[in-house]
């Protein structure tokens, strides 16, 4: 059943950045549909048929998450998206047990919604160790064991990376922090539905989903919170007492149902899923790598998402690669892009320099990427590197054997 | 970001994009930016027997607002003398092709490349200069 093939229009550009949002699934949007319309009870009415029905959704698509991460229904609570479920995970906790710990420990590469809730924590007393990363974008597990102590309350630790894609050693820092008696938090929004995930081998108290990411709606996200052993959380948003009491708030029944079904679609068709991606990973990698010399994969490619490519094409910035490839689109590390005018701060703490951050892209494949379509990219991709580097004045100096190091630069 | 359809004209089909004899006399060349900011122009002005600019050339390394200022700039000087070129303003370049305030420093370097340019082919005119008076004292010797 992969009966939709294409979800553009033909005058839109090839979509390859699937890892800032994905399509929805047209599954998806067919099961949302009647919860828009004449199911559109209050889920938490209980004296009527609209509100049952409503209900049965909710909890349908609730049983639906549980499933993918190995979890158990009552441990899945709905949020609007893994913003919040970063938020509400970390601060939740962290207020929980202030009392008696005051100490978290996350990563540099973390998404800015987790290093801003620490950030935000530490103005409030607590202390956070941001643990490095090596080259290949892992974090070094005798370096995590050895910054857990016992005033450690939480690990946040991404499953997948946003930018580069990588996979953390999940399983292995579960344990470190079963071990330790700190609780283990993953944001998880870029791994959910793409690798196998599971809270009880993995050792996980604390997940983030997203629904975008996954196919489904935005404005929906789920967190896992574990039972047993109890993980116990300050809510953000206060009020009627749902989800638990963790999250106030009359649940959108539609979106709920939408993450529900997405979640199960990519429970069914993970394995077969990867294994079309990973072709298509490795030929657009073979591809630029047959036409073109001096192009860097940044962060592990073993221990990867196979629809993430995250590429430095030296001698090239990456936003005019961009402005060239317009029939793609996708983004870029370099700092062009965006308004702080810094370079990419995941791809700097890999150690990536500064002038090869500024020639990054991020390549995103995904469920309605198809084989000519990773073929027109690798010839757009070549044809304009080609025509940039031949007015690159590094490219000029590097063909002529001048080291860029050996040049003292006049920043500006 | 949208471009305006001069800059994005001057991205897509570059003017005078290449290199000239950095060593010959009568080229100076202005290497400015820095690869770690994102952005790095080499500019190049050829002066004629007339003290008129007669060719530019450039290649940049940067963003597309980058190329653009440069690839304008070499237009604008050629046929002017040195000391009517060094008056491109980076106010005017901005102007010209639009540029959103996050980009106005790519005109900025681009003013800063054709004053490096020009600084070094007065630089060599100067050491010509001087070599001249040096062998001439020498022969009045």
């Amino acid at each position: 059943m992969n009966a939709i093939k294409q979800i553009r229009r033909n005058d839109q550009p090839i979509y390859l950045d699937y890892q800032a949002t994905t399509p929805m699934d047209p599954r998806v949007l067919e099961a949302m549909l009647p919860y828009f319309t004449y199911k559109f009870g209050n889920p938490h009415s209980r004296s009527h048929s609209y509100g049952w029905e409503a209900e049965e959704g909710v909890e349908k698509a609730r049983g639906q998450v549980a499933k993918l991460i190995g979890a158990d229904e009552k441990e899945v609570i709905f949020t609007s998206g893994a913003t919040e479920s970063n938020n509400l995970a970390i601060r939740g906790v962290a207020e929980f047990y202030k009392d008696r710990k005051n100490h978290i420990v996350t990563t540099v590469t973390e998404h800015k919604c987790v290093l801003d809730t620490c950030r935000h924590l530490q103005e409030q007393g607590f202390e956070v160790t941001y643990l490095p990363v090596q080259k290949n974008g892992l974090i070094d597990l005798d370096a995590l064991r050895a910054a857990i102590t016992d005033k450690t309350v939480v690990v946040s630790v991404m499953a997948v990376n946003n930018e580069i894609g990588v996979i953390q050693p999940l399983a292995e820092i579960g344990k470190i922090c079963r071990e330790k008696k700190a609780f283990f938090h993953t944001d998880a929004a870029q791994a959910v539905g793409k690798i196998p995930l599971d809270v009880e081998a993995m050792n996980i108290d604390l997940m983030s989903i997203s629904g975008h990411k996954i196919y489904g709606p935005k404005g929906i996200g789920a967190l896992y919170v574990r039972r047993k052993p109890r993980v116990r959380l300050v809510p953000l948003i206060v009020g009627g007492g749902q989800e638990r009491g963790f999250r106030s708030g009359t649940l959108p029944t539609p979106l709920c149902v939408g993450l529900g079904e997405a979640a199960e679609i990519c429970l069914k068709e993970m394995d077969g899923e990867a294994r079309r991606l990973k072709k298509l990973q490795d030929r657009m990698l073979k591809g630029l790598n047959d036409k073109l010399t001096d192009i860097i994969v940044n962060g592990d490619l073993e221990h990867r998402i196979p629809g993430n490519l995250n590429i430095s094409f030296a001698y090239v910035e990456g936003e005019s690669l961009m402005m060239g490839i317009k029939g793609l689109s996708v983004s870029s590390g370099s700092a062009c892009t965006s308004a702080s005018l810094e370079p990419s701060y995941v791809l700097r703490a890999l150690g990536v320099e500064e002038e090869m951050a500024h020639t990054s892209l991020r390549i995103g494949l995904g469920r309605f990427t198809t084989e000519q379509e990773v073929d027109t990219a690798v010839d757009e991709l070549v044809r304009h590197v080609n025509k940039l580097r031949a007015m690159s004045p590094l490219w000029e100096m590097a063909q002529e054997g001048i080291d860029l190091k050996s040049i003292e630069w006049a920043a500006h | 970001m949208s471009y305006s359809e001069k800059l994005i004209d001057h991205y897509e089909n570059p003017r005078n994009i290449g290199s000239l004899d950095k060593s010959s006399e009568d080229v100076g060349t202005g290497l400015v930016g820095a690869p770690a900011c994102g952005d790095v122009m080499k500019l190049q002005i050829k002066v004629g027997a007339d003290g008129l600019i007669e060719d530019a050339k450039f290649k940049t390394f940067g963003c597309g607002s980058a190329i653009a200022s440069s690839s304008l700039v070499t237009e604008w000087v050629k046929g002017k003398t040195i000391d009517e070129a060094e008056t491109i303003k980076n106010t005017d370049i901005a102007k010209h092709l639009a540029l959103p305030p996050v980009k106005i420093h790519c005109s900025v370097l681009a003013e800063d490349a054709i004053k490096a340019a020009i600084a070094d082919y007065r630089a060599k005119i100067a050491k010509k200069t001087e070599e001249t008076q040096v062998t001439n004292k020498d022969a009045a010797e």
